[in-house]
């Protein structure tokens, strides 16, 4: 029931507010994984992120497509929890947990064994806004833990204008096209300081392809 | 296809029979020469794809007519913010701005032309700086207002003039208000395609190498001669122009086209944008298609109104 409910809030709620009201300019789609598992890294402007990237994979691959997001901001009450959890299809991550005894990657890595797609904003929030905040080394966590062969590509994609669509703290949407480039997949070498200057440096090129006007 | 008048039938099946001839063109062209034509193939096919949506979008009935040229008024805008350099504190400002876009074309739905003449020149002119002094930034107040403005001029005001022919009085005109966007459009298109392939053929001399070193005199000469020819053999079927007005509509339309393209490439130069997106392959995005039409349906629209209505 849920998954139906899921399969139709993508196909009448959000694809049209994706594709019509806001609009995509995506540049080379061809090189999203077209099957799991992977890891789809990006840049965390808005709330539309997630569901831009969504939108980007065939309506098929919705039930394997999984955005890791913030336990503490997501399941802060019942309904958001359960929006987050049935209709989203959210990992929820445990923030800033060092010193606890489970994992908090424990259900990353079953979804990854699981084959899905996950979702990843490796600056952990949305940051300031059209700006590309800091990395947290997460996502080389995650790598490290799936070092078997064939290794899970994780697949960088830069966008750019949906924090001026919908910002951190408005509710008020306004249509503004948006950019999507897509990079060529990184994979885990061993490692994590060069792993993550991969990264960053692959956002930088991707962010330097477009000419985008002010926005102060 | 109940409403269309039958000259319309006959002008989109016009239309057709161009398409077709030129896709067997390039066919031909291929296989003669060997190579692929990639771009020209790349048009003709968005062509074919954007003679079929007018297609549906006239036949169908009046308010599907409205809500489509109102959806290319809301691309052609978004396009255009997209393009220039905003303010986040103007965000709000921008939403009602774009809440302008259904409110006009509701004007020309209703028909009541007094609304439709004044509300973006003159309400819409008031409300984006009150809204934006209740927002209390002034760095960059005039530049915002006046971009915001300017944008809403060309892209929703200009353009919804080519709505507003669909419900002007049909029983002036046998081919309905349908028969006249057809003309609008068609010639306006037209004149487009006919200025690229003279200035390709015959192109030397640029008429503004600064804005648009691709426009050249020739192309211009060639294409306006091509837009009144045009439009003097199908203005009889369209409109209710004698032919001496047919031959000057087909010259408004010609020089009209070529200065919304190059004013549009002239902001494109202003804000370095190079090209302007790819959402019609072989033809650019959005604002290349409709840059023409941002001047030549004020312009149609009034010389039809003066003359005719």
């Amino acid at each position: 029931m849920t998954k139906l409910l899921r399969f139709l809030f993508f196909l009448l709620i959000v694809r049209p507010l994706v594709l019509v009201i806001i609009g995509l300019n995506v540049r080379r789609r061809s090189l999203l994984p077209a099957q799991g598992p992977a890891v789809v890294i990006a840049n965390h402007n808005s709330h539309l992120d997630t569901l831009v990237l969504i939108s980007l994979f065939p309506l098929c691959l919705l039930p394997k497509l999984r955005p890791v997001a913030a336990m503490d901001y997501f399941l802060r009450n019942r309904w958001l929890a359960w929006f987050a959890l049935n209709i989203i299809g959210i990992i929820p991550l445990r923030r800033g947990v060092k010193a606890s005894h489970d994992d908090p990657l424990a259900e990353v890595v079953v979804a990854l064994d699981n084959d899905d797609i996950l979702i990843l904003f490796p600056e952990g929030s949305r940051g300031e806004t059209e700006r590309v905040g800091r990395f947290k080394t997460g996502i080389a966590h995650i790598a490290q833990r799936r070092p078997e062969v064939p290794m899970v590509p994780m697949v960088p994609v830069y966008l750019h204008g949906l924090g001026m669509a919908l910002p951190k703290g408005d509710f008020v949407l306004v249509p503004f096209f948006c950019d999507v480039f897509v990079g060529e997949a990184l994979h885990w070498q061993g490692d994590r300081k060069a792993f993550m200057n991969g990264v960053t440096e692959c956002m930088t090129a991707l962010s330097g392809e477009g000419r985008f006007p002010a926005w102060e | 296809m109940s409403d269309l008048a039958m000259p319309v039938i006959w002008a989109l099946a016009g239309v057709y029979a161009l398409l077709l001839f030129s896709s067997l063109l390039v066919k031909v062209l291929r296989h003669r020469t060997g190579s692929d034509y990639r771009e020209l193939g790349d048009r003709i096919r968005s062509w074919w794809v954007m003679v079929v949506i007018f297609t549906l979008a006239i036949a169908v009935s009046l308010t599907i007519s409205i809500i489509f040229l109102a959806f290319i008024s809301f691309l052609a805008f978004k396009k255009f913010l997209s393009m220039i350099p905003t303010r986040r504190v103007d965000r709000r400002v921008i939403f009602w701005a774009f809440v302008a876009i259904p409110v006009q074309f509701y004007w020309v739905a209703i028909g009541w032309y007094g609304m439709f003449i004044i509300f973006i020149p003159v309400f819409m002119f008031l409300i984006i700086p009150a809204r934006m002094v209740l927002a209390g930034e002034t760095d960059g107040f005039l530049k915002a207002a006046g971009t915001l403005h300017w944008g809403l001029m060309t892209t929703v005001f200009s353009l919804s003039h080519a709505a507003f022919l669909l419900v002007l009085p049909a029983e002036k005109n046998l081919a309905g208000g349908a028969g006249l966007l057809f003309f609008l459009i068609f010639l306006t298109q037209f004149n487009d395609v006919a200025q690229y392939t003279w200035g390709k053929l015959f192109g030397k001399n640029p008429v503004v190498p600064k804005v648009s070193p691709k426009k050249t005199k020739e192309g211009l000469l060639g294409g306006v001669l091509t837009a009144v020819l045009a439009a003097w053999l199908i203005a009889p079927y369209l409109t209710p122009f004698s032919y001496q007005e047919a031959l000057a509509a087909g010259l408004l339309i010609g020089l009209g086209g070529f200065l919304g393209d190059v004013v549009i490439s002239a902001i494109k130069r202003d804000i370095g944008v190079k090209d302007s997106g790819n959402l019609i392959p072989g033809h650019g995005g959005i604002m290349d298609r409709v840059d023409s039409l941002t001047f030549t349906s004020p312009l149609f629209f009034h010389y039809l109104h003066y003359l005719h209505y």
